[in-house]
């Protein structure tokens, strides 16, 4: 009988190990799978021709650089966007909001969470782009700066949980000290709070914009998709097309194994690796940031 | 507190006048998102309909119902389900019971970070390489809902650990010293107690997977099926996916069928939401410890 039992408890102790590494599994998979399909690409197009600034697949011309300043401009835009929102919704949260304002305000950020990306890019064309095109009297809606704004909303949850979380745990004895000190609440927020969770708030924001870097369907339904190289700030308000959105709509239409196909890998590589970065960067200064806090504590 | 704002009136008028900045922002936050669901229910019920729901499109989307998007919805969210719930929650517990603070541990650890920050439309290129082409699935249900159920993976983990982490540790320990084995503690004790939030982190999972587009594009979508799918090898239609092409690829497209599909779409995630958030509060008013 208890040979029995502790016989069960190893296999299953064993299948749930196995379960446990599944996911380095997983991300070694993405990375060959990418660099199988991916790679060749490297060897059959010329670099000259991978980093020139010309973007159109039928006659051979695979400059990726527009795509990936397309990128660059719509995800600084939308963090611009969305930092002032989504830090002071936290800061709201955490720092001023009585408790039962609170427990309305966060099943409302995470609706905003839920709403998939599509259900934004079609409210953002039926909506967004013909007010801009309006509004700012431009010759189309389908601009960077709209798209901007779709990714700002789409990474402000994001930005609130993970900023409210890092001012949360700050210590209620750092504020306790601001305040004795005769400092207001305001000024404790600014001065005691926030630095305090200064790496929390920094660790939201890069989330954020690896949330917006990696953003397809909105993207996609309201920039354009003109790859044409950004270059100066009215760039902005013309179309643009991101990274994502290049794989997405072409991908459908290529000859597996093609040239295109196999750069449409690459610039799957490129996000894989870009979002790699950023989030390995992001976890690395929390842990380092929580374990200077466990120090000055104890 | 009435010390201060005797002995610094400036800086009361600052923090009256900062927290009220706070509270316009949080607002102009919170309004649009409610503002888009109130426009969306508004525009959407009318095309509502027991045959919109339960008819197939026709002449061209442009008529009919969204039948094979809500079924084809349906397949993948359950298909997901099936692969990536028992993996997740069993790599969930063995992160929180069995792992030791170690090096591979905490290679795990960057791992799930990692799966949770790869762009969607990479989780689509990687499905189409893996199941599409290599293991020959083709675009099929069955390769988009293993695709989808890779990226939800890291949801499910992360929720069921945090669950299994917040049962007091005293439970094991009792349990344990009545001479019940590590998996019998782990089956009767710890994952019963975890049970709410566990669900409610595969319910969140799921609800992402079920609104995704990026994944499924080139790996089990179609844009248009006359009859519903019959195995797990047909491509099928999505509500989603239903979205993107009667937004952008058909010209001259009624506006309701829009909003209604949309709406449709909006329900079913939202709904899943607020299940989720039901069980996750009613877990807590509960909880004895």
């Amino acid at each position: 009988m208890r040979q029995e039992k502790r016989k069960s408890d190893i296999i299953i102790s064993s299948v749930i190990k196995v379960c446990g590494y599944s996911s380095i599994l997983f991300v070694g998979l993405i990375l060959i799978f990418l660099l199988r399909e991916g790679l060749p690409a490297l060897k059959d197009v010329a670099f000259s021709t991978l980093f020139s600034v010309r973007w159109y697949p039928i006659e051979g011309y695979f400059g990726i650089l527009p795509l990936i300043l397309g990128t660059l401009l719509v995800t600084i835009s939308a963090t611009l966007i969305a930092l002032p929102f989504g830090i002071g919704t936290a800061l709201y949260m955490s720092e001023v909001a009585p408790r039962w304002i609170k427990e309305v305000l966060k099943p409302v950020v995470e609706i905003l969470a839920g709403i998939p990306s599509v259900v934004l890019g079609f409210i953002g064309i039926l909506v967004l782009v013909p007010f801009f095109r309006k509004f700012l009297d431009l010759p189309t809606g389908l601009t960077a700066f709209t798209g901007a704004i779709l990714l700002g909303l789409i990474s402000i949850p994001t930005i609130v949980s993970v900023a409210e979380d890092a001012l949360n745990n700050v210590p209620p004895a750092y504020r306790q000290a601001g305040l004795a000190l005769g400092a207001t609440r305001w000024q404790t927020i600014w001065g005691v709070t926030l630095p305090a969770a200064k790496t929390g708030v920094l660790t939201a924001v890069m989330l954020g914009i690896g949330r917006s870097l990696g953003e397809t369907m909105a993207v996609m339904m309201v920039t354009g998709n003109a790859p044409v190289l950004p270059t100066q700030i009215y760039a902005l308000f013309r179309p643009v097309r991101t990274m994502t959105a290049t794989i997405a709509s072409e991908m459908g239409e290529v000859a597996t194994g093609s040239q295109h196909y196999q750069v449409l890998f690459l610039i799957g590589i490129l996000l894989f690796v870009f979002s790699l970065v950023i989030n390995i960067v992001a976890s690395a200064v929390s842990t380092r940031q929580r374990k200077r806090s466990e120090r000055v504590l104890s | 507190m009435s010390t201060n704002s005797q002995n610094n009136p400036k800086g009361k008028i600052a923090e009256i006048m900062g927290f009220n900045l706070l509270r316009l922002v949080t607002l102009l936050t919170v309004l649009p998102i409610l503002g888009l669901i109130v426009f969306i229910i508004i525009k959407g019920a009318p095309a509502l309909s027991i045959e919109f729901l339960t008819t197939p499109p026709s002449n061209g989307m442009r008529d009919g119902g969204i039948l094979p998007a809500i079924i084809g919805t349906l397949y993948l969210t359950l298909g997901t389900a099936i692969f990536s719930v028992p993996l997740g929650v069993a790599a969930g517990i063995y992160i929180s019971e069995y792992a030791e603070d170690n090096r591979l541990t905490r290679l795990i650890r960057i791992a799930i970070i990692n799966l949770a920050g790869i762009p969607s439309v990479v989780y689509g290129l990687f499905g189409l390489g893996l199941f599409v082409l290599f293991l020959k699935f083709g675009t099929s249900i069955l390769s988009a809902s293993l695709t989808l159920s890779i990226m939800t993976l890291p949801v499910i983990i992360s929720t069921t650990e945090e669950a299994l982490r917040s049962v007091p540790n005293s439970f094991r320990v009792v349990s344990t010293s009545l001479g019940a084995s590590r998996w019998q503690t782990i089956w009767k004790i710890v994952l019963p107690q975890g049970l709410p939030g566990i669900i409610t982190g595969i319910i969140l999972g799921l609800e992402r997977a079920a609104g995704e587009t990026a994944p499924i594009l080139f790996t089990g979508a179609t844009f248009f099926l006359p009859q519903l799918p019959h195995s797990p090898l047909d491509a099928t239609m999505a509500l989603p996916y239903h979205i993107f092409v009667i937004s952008t690829q058909i010209p001259g497209m009624p506006v309701k069928i829009q909003y209604g599909t949309v709406l449709v779409l909006l329900i079913f995630v939202l709904g899943m939401n607020l299940i989720a958030t039901l069980i996750r509060s009613r877990a807590r008013s509960k909880r004895q410890w």
